[in-house]
């Protein structure tokens, strides 16, 4: 399975589409923000893993897989829910990675440059999240 | 003042992880971006600068349980599709509010008390 840049993913989604996520993760990192004073970090951390970006964006894989179903003559319902699956599939696989980001996060931020460990965190997050792909990808 | 900057810094990180994984195919692999550290970055970086990079750590430890939540919610709303042939919209759904229940279980019974 090879992994390929298709700019129709980007070029489906509408302004309104992209709005939305804006709003929704602003908000939700605003919200950890208001959690952290009132609660403290313990619990505010939770919300450094809220599924921010994951709720639209599986409407939205679901709903662009219907459309290119139906321009084509198609029904796509079934191909729909399939593709929005696999979505899922990948995120629960990313976040494994999300989870090594964390424990990085948790080990080295005390002691490290912030931008550094952030920055490391985020490479990690990339490899562990592509090695986490390709392993499901090879057991399947 | 603060919470504007941190939903404008937000929103545009998650924007930007949302929009980077729009790119790729198959989707299986844009589905890691659904769980990409967009929130983190944005919080950590002014949890850092505001309180302190230990106040961050503490954060980032609590991060642990919320991925273990995220990971156990897609999982859940995949099989709900596969399986169910329950659409994306209500899986999604579910899958808020796995992650909520699950969460609050792991910080309850792994950090409450903890600072």
């Amino acid at each position: 399975m090879i992994v390929k840049v298709d700019w129709a993913g980007v070029k489906e989604t509408t302004a309104r589409e992209y709005l939305i996520r804006f709003v929704f993760g602003g908000s939700i990192t605003a919200a950890a923000g208001l959690i952290g004073n009132a609660w403290g970090p313990v619990v505010a951390g939770l919300f450094l893993a809220f599924p921010a970006i994951f709720p639209a964006s599986l409407t939205l894989v679901e709903r662009h897989e219907r459309e290119r179903k139906a321009q084509k003559g198609l029904q796509g319902a079934h191909r729909a829910i399939t593709a929005a699956a696999d979505y899922a599939k990948g995120t629960a696989a990313g976040s494994l990675a999300l989870l090594t980001f964390a424990v990085a996060g948790w080990k080295f931020l005390a002691k490290v440059p912030t931008a550094v460990v952030l920055a490391g965190g985020t490479l990690l997050w990339a490899s562990v999240a592509g090695l986490a792909w390709f392993i499901v990808k090879r057991w399947r | 003042m603060e919470i504007l900057v941190r939903f404008i810094v937000g929103g545009l990180v998650v924007s930007a992880f949302a929009v980077i994984g729009n790119l790729f195919k198959p989707t299986s692999f844009a589905g890691l971006f659904g769980a990409a550290p967009s929130v983190a970055l944005a919080s950590l970086a002014l949890a850092a600068s505001k309180d302190g990079a230990a106040y961050a750590s503490v954060e980032s430890r609590s991060m642990i349980l919320g991925a273990v939540a995220m990971g156990a919610a897609a999982w859940m709303s995949c099989q709900l599709m596969m399986r169910r042939g329950i659409k994306a919209l209500p899986a999604a759904a579910c899958s808020l509010g796995v992650w909520f229940v699950l969460a609050f279980l792991l910080w309850h019974g792994l950090l409450k008390g903890l600072k």
